[in-house]
């Protein structure tokens, strides 16, 4: 190869120069928000498809949004799942006591009762109505924001304080972060704190139902963000591979964290369309829309059930709160975003809708908010009883050394013993709070 | 079970008793535990139809049909999430990674969802899995084909780890595995899947109808988790080893005539501390060794063992004989894996101190 001449271009440079893409929300702290680049259809303008629609005849439901309740508070179209007004007061019940559950225990954290707290405030909908949408025995994969399946399936509330407060009537025996709930008996996954790890579970969930012939399916929840993990295509990969009687709920949140929905890809695509390269009937929802979220849960169910295959659902919504505890949303995002957010409250919505169709009125659900605040209020109280973080009525010490193996192994009965020596020496004069708490 | 494992098996008369190699004892101890128990499903790469890369699903698929033993997609965290949540539903599954060195897509799913799903859930949901994986080298796998990963899951709380070195181990082994209630990751030393390794790669492999370890019952039985096992027995010293390094060190001993106390660990969590304490208060003397690389390798940890335990009655330092911290080397294979001129070296300078 010929020597270049001193002084000349090198090889390359006519060429444009490369720059990074870093993807920006489009609003921080202070800054006025203007969330008029979201498009927000219609309610009623989206047709409703066969549950058994091939999934490439259906491709446009990635990209749309499927909306039930109007700006009059009316439901409208072929989604309107047209439940009784029972059923939406039920609905909304659950909604306003998930509310005020989040309420009393984030105030509950900040007064030092417990290390942490992860509240759904703005997604009650895309838990509770997609979670009554399902049998009660339909097992669900859930992340750590879906409290309202919980409160929906009536799990014990004094059960989810005594585990957020890690105290000796914690189920879990204080083993896991606050809010990381486990029942079986409510067919609740017990909740990982690795992120999307429950996906690709819930579709092998699936598929051993399948495989014994069983009529129960899963479902699972994960938040956008979370979509980002490689857990999440195994899972989309696999629920189609096998067809698996499964439904993928995606809560697009706008947030994880500080992270805006960008860095998990939102800037190109929408998080239904996922779906769609692998196969999988995808479906965009209002997911402030109890009525849409419902109805979308029911049609992947329906799907699964009927051994139609899996649904990918992203609930588009927004987390009117931080991410948990730890953060302080006013260092990332405007304040502005959540009063701007043009999809509304869920509670709100449903409240509106309820009153207006004549089954509400502005009395009942001021009734309604204060006994859910004093229900949670007194099971709060009966739960510190059991005691709060840190104050010493935690699970007997042996319990630490249990169930990492069916049977204790020599080596953690070693660690075992040297433990409780430890505790012996701390306390020479005998376990405070009279051993309860040993 | 003999304690002589690979020894020559004296004239065995034609039809009197089954004789399987590895492959065969593990399609075996599947195949029988599938019949006993409905629950158990088997899924993997090329598994299926095919019957498995190294043959060991072999004839299953037809057997129990496709809803019990099929393929999956080449995606070790999904096929370890499946069984996860399969196990969670009640089912028994046992997973194949084709090669121990694809298991890392995996980890997550094993190390922070299947090992602790009993302990954050109190029990309530468990991850009864066994995770079937070929390991090691010696068959010119280079660096993606060769790989024994066994330390990082002897780290992990709440996995155990089995590594049997015969077909009779193989098989009880496996299914002790499989009706283990917490999830196993079951290595098989896929350089002795065909016959034991004299360490002499230039000489013929002998297959494994030749030893007595071949000698495979037929239909069930178990060899507990956590028991070790002589594969050879003397006074001079003890050598700790697992999987195909257990007839490396076999036959370094018969050749240098060296009296020792071979102890096949079989399971390396939870490991046998009762059996190797035993033989090093006896012996005084104790060698480690392992294919894997050295460095924060099992070795380490058995060294630390012995160490804490047994240090008033050595008569020499703790030896380890390990492969070297390199990843395995396609054409220097060899000059890789401790053979008998490095564990001999090791043998000479232990007995001489």
């Amino acid at each position: 190869m010929a020597d270049r001449p001193q002084g000349t271009a090198k090889a390359g440079d006519n060429r444009p120069k490369l720059s990074l893409h870093v993807p920006e929300p489009k609003f921080r702290p202070g800054d006025a928000v203007d969330f008029s680049h979201i498009e927000v259809p219609e309610a009623g303008a989206q047709p409703r498809p066969d549950e058994t629609t091939d999934p490439k005849d259906m491709l446009d439901f990635a990209h749309g949004l499927i909306r039930v309740l109007g700006e009059d508070n009316k439901a409208h179209g072929p989604w309107d799942p047209k439940l009784d007004p029972e059923t939406l007061r039920t609905m909304l019940g659950h909604m306003a006591m998930t509310r005020a559950f989040d309420e009393r225990m984030f105030r509950g954290q900040r007064q030092g009762k417990t290390s942490f707290y992860m509240k759904c405030t703005g997604e009650e909908a895309t838990s509770v109505s997609a979670s009554m949408a399902l049998a009660a025995d339909d097992m669900v994969f859930p992340s750590y924001r879906q409290q309202g399946i919980l409160i929906q399936r009536g799990y014990p509330m004094i059960e989810m304080i005594n585990q957020i407060y890690s105290n000796r009537g914690d189920k879990l025996k204080g083993r896991q972060l606050p809010i990381m709930y486990s029942s079986k008996e409510h067919s609740f996954f017990t909740i990982s704190g690795n992120l999307a790890t429950q996906t690709p579970q819930a579709v092998g969930w699936a598929m051993a139902s399948a495989i014994k012939g069983d009529s129960r399916i899963a479902a699972t929840w994960v938040g956008e963000g979370s979509t980002a993990e490689g857990d999440f295509h195994s899972a989309c990969l696999f629920a189609t591979v096998y067809n698996a009687p499964v439904i993928l709920n995606v809560v697009n949140n706008q947030w994880a964290i500080s992270s805006f929905s960008g860095f998990a890809g939102a800037e190109r695509a929408t998080f239904a369309a996922r779906g769609v390269g692998y196969g999988i009937a995808s479906l965009r929802v209002d997911g402030n829309d109890p009525l849409a979220c419902y109805a979308a849960e029911q049609w992947a169910a329906n799907r699964a059930r009927a051994n139609a295959g899996p649904t990918l659902i992203e609930f588009f919504s927004y987390r009117a709160e931080g991410h948990s505890t730890s953060d302080d949303p006013s260092g990332y995002r405007s304040a502005q975003e959540r009063d701007e957010w043009p999809l509304g409250d869920p509670v709100m919505r449903l409240k509106n809708h309820l009153i207006e169709i004549g089954e509400w009125d502005e009395e009942r659900q001021e009734k309604m908010d204060l006994e859910a605040a004093e229900y949670v209020k007194k099971t709060t109280k009966e739960a510190e009883e059991n005691g709060i973080l840190g104050h010493g009525l935690h699970h007997p010490f042996r319990t630490m050394f249990e169930d990492v193996f069916e049977e204790l192994p020599w080596h953690l009965k070693e660690q075992a013993e040297q433990a409780i020596h430890e505790r012996e020496t701390k306390f020479p004069e005998g376990l405070p709070n009279g051993g309860k708490g040993a | 079970m003999s304690d002589t494992a690979t020894k020559t098996a004296p004239a065995a008369e034609e039809g009197t008793e089954r004789r399987l190699n590895m492959i065969e004892a593990i399609n075996d101890a599947l195949d029988v535990s599938m019949g006993r128990d409905e629950n158990i499903v088997i899924m993997g790469e090329d598994v299926g139809y095919f019957g498995g890369v190294f043959r060991c699903t072999a004839g299953l698929q037809q057997k129990y049909g496709k809803s019990r033993v099929f393929d999956t997609p080449i995606s070790e965290c999904g096929i370890i999430a499946a069984a996860v949540g399969m196990g969670a539903y009640g089912l028994r599954p046992v997973p194949e990674i084709q090669f121990a060195d694809y298991i890392y897509p995996g980890l997550d799913q094993l190390i922070s969802e299947a090992a602790r799903l009993r302990y954050r859930s109190a029990a309530e949901y468990t991850a009864p899995i066994t995770v079937r994986s070929p390991f090691g080298g010696g068959i010119f796998g280079g660096q993606t084909h060769s790989q024994s990963p066994e330390a990082i899951f002897a780290h992990v709380s709440g996995l155990k780890t089995v590594i049997p070195a015969t077909p009779y181990d193989a098989k009880g082994l496996l299914i002790s595995a499989i009706e283990d209630n917490d999830p196993v990751i079951f290595f098989e030393p896929k350089r002795i899947y065909n016959g034991p390794f004299s360490g002499y790669y230039d000489k013929p492999v002998e297959p494994w109808k030749r030893f007595d370890a071949s000698v495979v019952p037929e239909g069930h039985y178990k060899i507990p988790l956590g028991k070790a096992r002589y594969a050879m027995q003397g006074d001079e010293l003890t050598i700790l080893a697992y999987g195909t390094m257990v007839h490396v060190v076999e036959a370094v001993c018969r050749e240098k005539g060296v009296e020792a106390d071979i102890v096949d660990l079989r399971t390396i969590v939870p490991v046998d501390i009762e059996t190797i304490e035993e033989s090093v208060k006896k012996t005084g003397r104790c060698l480690i060794v392992h294919e894997a690389t050295r460095t924060a390798g099992f070795g380490a940890e058995l060294s630390a063992l012995v160490t804490e335990r047994c240090f008033y009655h050595l008569e020499a330092p703790v030896e380890r004989v390990t492969g070297f911290d390199t990843p395995y080397p396609h054409s220097l294979e060899w000059a890789y894996f401790p053979g008998p001129i490095r564990i001999g070296e090791a043998l000479d300078k232990i007995l001489s101190e």
